[in-house]
Formats: structure tokens, C-alpha cells, sequence
């Protein structure tokens, strides 16, 4: 191999770069969707019960729908062709923009239902602000996924509300949970130059707007379910930028198997 | 859990243990009765009803759900079916079956 390939810079950050605003923004959204309904299909033929199996199967399928829609959209405002497909199975890892929270592993089934509930509450105080944005695609999105979420967050508020309320042991363990997987929250509000553009054309509501709903309805379900809401850690991850944690590429390892080794293999 | 002999039987058994059983009916639209569609496990009825959005109207199946703890249900003892529905067997003149129907009624 010629020394430039290994020198070069890694796939990806420079492809982010020739992408439209409202692509990038589209595929923050998206990817959100698309890797945590991966991480929840983990679940499926291994969940506690066969009733959360389906549950969580259920919210899987909701998040990847989602994504399809969004990747769509983002494929149709880059206007090179790239279809959902091209979008979810063949980019480089440095091209996925979701936010470094949704690609931490399952762990138990408490830590699955915190990482979920963080989540939900967060698409869902984003959502109904994009139900009413200046973009008629993403608001058609949003409105749809606001029902999508609703669901998902009484699902998963209910199970955090168990656990935590529980026994001792299932207390502890999502207590434990929580604090671990707190410092990845901060960057979900965290403004950079795409957000503010964004705002700018009345499409991306405020991150701090987001940031307070999400922080009431957090509150109350922590205080319903005993736990204690862990101090915020400076922002130190930057996954919706394209910066991963080490955990993304095992994800996309096992996404994009079939589309790398069988280039458009149809079914 | 632990002996690997059948864990299927094993799995169900300590799921019933933990958690109750409830009957789950769904109306299929509105204006129809709620109809039993099956059953299953949950620690409460606040689950017990999501349990039953994601198992049984994921095909848009209902518009409303009811769940009944099974063991809330009073049932007929199989034993006594004999007293209990045979005697109505030969009486078939309580069958509206002995009228003419006119042709325009279309669904009675």
C-alpha cells in the first residue's frame, strides 16, 4: 500500500465537510435513531422476559423507521443520490453524527432502561419543538415520531421507576448506571456552529430550551423512582461532531457486514 | 436457572412465580365488544397493559385494552359440564331458527 493511505486523514471528517447544513443536521437526528435501535435489537432472543423482548423490539423498530425517514431526507437535500441504505451501511464511522450516548453498550437490563429513559426524554423535548420547525419534512418527522416517543418514555420511565424504587440491589445497580452514563448527556445540549445555523433558518429549536424540558421531566421521574441526579460533567464527548467513543465501530462491525461483504445484496 | 435441562418450561415456571398472569381483550374498533386475545405475564397492571400495546396491537389489532388478572376470573369447573350445558342440547326450539327470514334483512 502507497505510504499516503496510511497518512491520510481518516475517512470521513472531510467528507462531513462537503455536506449541507441541513444534510449534517438531518443525519444527527437520524443516526441518533439508526445506532440506538441497533443497540436495542441486541436484545431481541436475550431480554429478561419475553414480554420486554418484544417491547424492546418494538421501540427498535420505531427508532429505525425514524432513521429511514431522516437518512432519506438527508440523502435528498445532499443531492449526490445516496439512498437510506448508501447512508446507514456505507459510511465511515467518522461520518455517523449521533451523540456519543446511544452507542454505549446495553450492560444489564437497568442500564438499557437509564440510557433509554435519558434518550427518550430528550427526543421527546426535541420532537415537539420540531413538530412546529420552519422545515415541512422534518416537522412531518417530528410529528410522527412525538407519538413514537411518548410511548417509549412511558415504557422506559416505568421500568427506571421500578428498578429504582425496588430492591436494594436493582436500586443500586441503576443508580450505578446513571452516574455512569451521565457525562454523555452533556453533550445533548451542547451548541456548536451547525446548531446555530440551524436556529438561524428557524429550524433547530434552542439546545437550552431542550435542555430544560428535559431536565423537568428527568427530575420527576428520578424523585418517582428514589434516584439521585448526578452532577453534570464538562463536555467532553463529541459524537454528533463525528468523534466516537471506541464502542461505534463494533456497532457498525456487525450493521454493515452484509452491505460491505455483499455489496447491494437485495431480500 | 441454573441446570440446563429445560429451560423453557424452567423460564416460564419463574416468571410465574414473580409475576402475575392477566388476560388481555382488545377491541378491535369502536363500537365492537372487547374480544380475549391471550394472555401474559406482568408485575402490575400499569404493565400489564404495555405489555399488551407491544404484544398484541403491534398489527393495529385494537383501539382499547382491557387486563384482567387471571385469578380474578371466576370460570365454570370443567368437571361440571355435563349439568352444567348438556340439558340445553335437546332444546332446539329455543334457536330463533323456525322463522322466515325476509330477503332485505341483510345481517341479523
Amino acid at each position: 500500500m502507497s505510504g499516503a493511505a496510511l497518512t491520510a486523514e481518516p475517512a470521513g471528517i472531510s467528507a462531513l465537510a462537503g455536506l449541507p447544513p441541513l444534510c449534517r443536521y438531518a443525519l444527527r437526528l437520524g443516526d441518533l435513531s439508526l445506532i440506538l435501535g441497533q443497540r436495542l435489537g441486541e436484545w431481541v432472543g436475550h431480554a429478561p422476559v419475553l414480554e420486554e423482548d418484544l417491547g424492546l423490539a418494538n421501540i427498535a423498530l420505531d427508532l429505525i423507521g425514524q432513521a429511514r425517514l431522516l437518512l432519506t431526507y438527508a440523502g435528498e437535500v445532499e443531492g449526490r443520490g445516496r439512498s437510506e441504505d448508501d447512508l446507514a451501511f456505507l459510511r465511515e464511522q467518522g461520518e455517523y453524527l449521533n451523540p456519543t450516548l446511544v452507542e454505549q453498550p446495553n450492560g444489564d437490563f437497568g442500564e438499557t432502561i437509564v440510557r433509554q429513559v435519558l434518550i427518550d426524554a430528550f427526543q421527546l423535548a426535541l420532537y415537539e419543538r420540531l413538530a412546529s420547525t420552519a422545515d415541512e419534512r422534518i416537522a412531518a418527522i417530528a410529528a410522527k415520531a412525538v407519538k413514537e416517543t411518548r410511548y417509549h418514555l412511558r415504557y422506559s420511565s416505568s421500568w427506571l421507576v421500578r428498578l429504582g424504587d425496588g430492591t436494594p440491589e436493582s436500586h443500586a445497580r441503576v443508580q450505578s448506571s446513571l452516574n455512569r452514563l451521565w457525562r454523555y448527556t452533556t453533550e445533548l445540549f451542547e451548541e456548536d456552529d451547525l446548531d446555530r445555523d440551524m436556529i438561524a433558518r428557524g429550524i433547530a429549536p434552542r439546545p437550552a430550551d431542550v435542555r430544560s424540558a428535559w431536565s423537568i421531566c428527568i427530575d420527576s421521574i428520578l424523585a418517582e423512582a428514589t434516584l439521585e441526579r448526578p452532577r453534570d460533567a464538562p463536555y467532553s464527548w463529541f459524537g454528533k461532531r463525528g468523534e466516537h467513543s471506541e464502542h461505534l465501530g463494533y456497532i457498525l462491525t456487525d450493521m454493515q457486514y452484509l452491505q460491505r461483504a455483499y455489496p447491494g445484496a437485495r431480500w | 436457572m441454573s441446570t440446563p435441562s429445560d429451560p423453557q418450561s424452567e423460564g416460564a415456571a419463574a416468571a410465574s412465580r414473580e409475576w402475575p398472569l392477566y388476560e388481555i381483550f382488545i377491541r378491535a374498533r369502536g363500537g365492537l365488544d372487547h374480544k380475549h386475545v391471550g394472555s401474559l405475564h406482568a408485575t402490575d397492571a400499569r404493565m400489564a397493559i404495555e405489555h399488551a400495546r407491544d404484544l398484541y396491537t403491534r398489527r393495529q389489532e385494537g383501539v382499547s385494552i382491557w387486563a384482567v388478572r387471571s385469578s380474578d376470573i371466576v370460570a365454570t369447573d370443567p368437571q361440571e359440564a355435563e349439568s352444567l350445558f348438556e340439558p340445553a342440547r335437546d332444546k332446539i326450539y329455543r334457536h330463533p331458527t323456525f322463522y322466515d327470514i325476509p330477503d332485505e334483512v341483510k345481517t341479523l
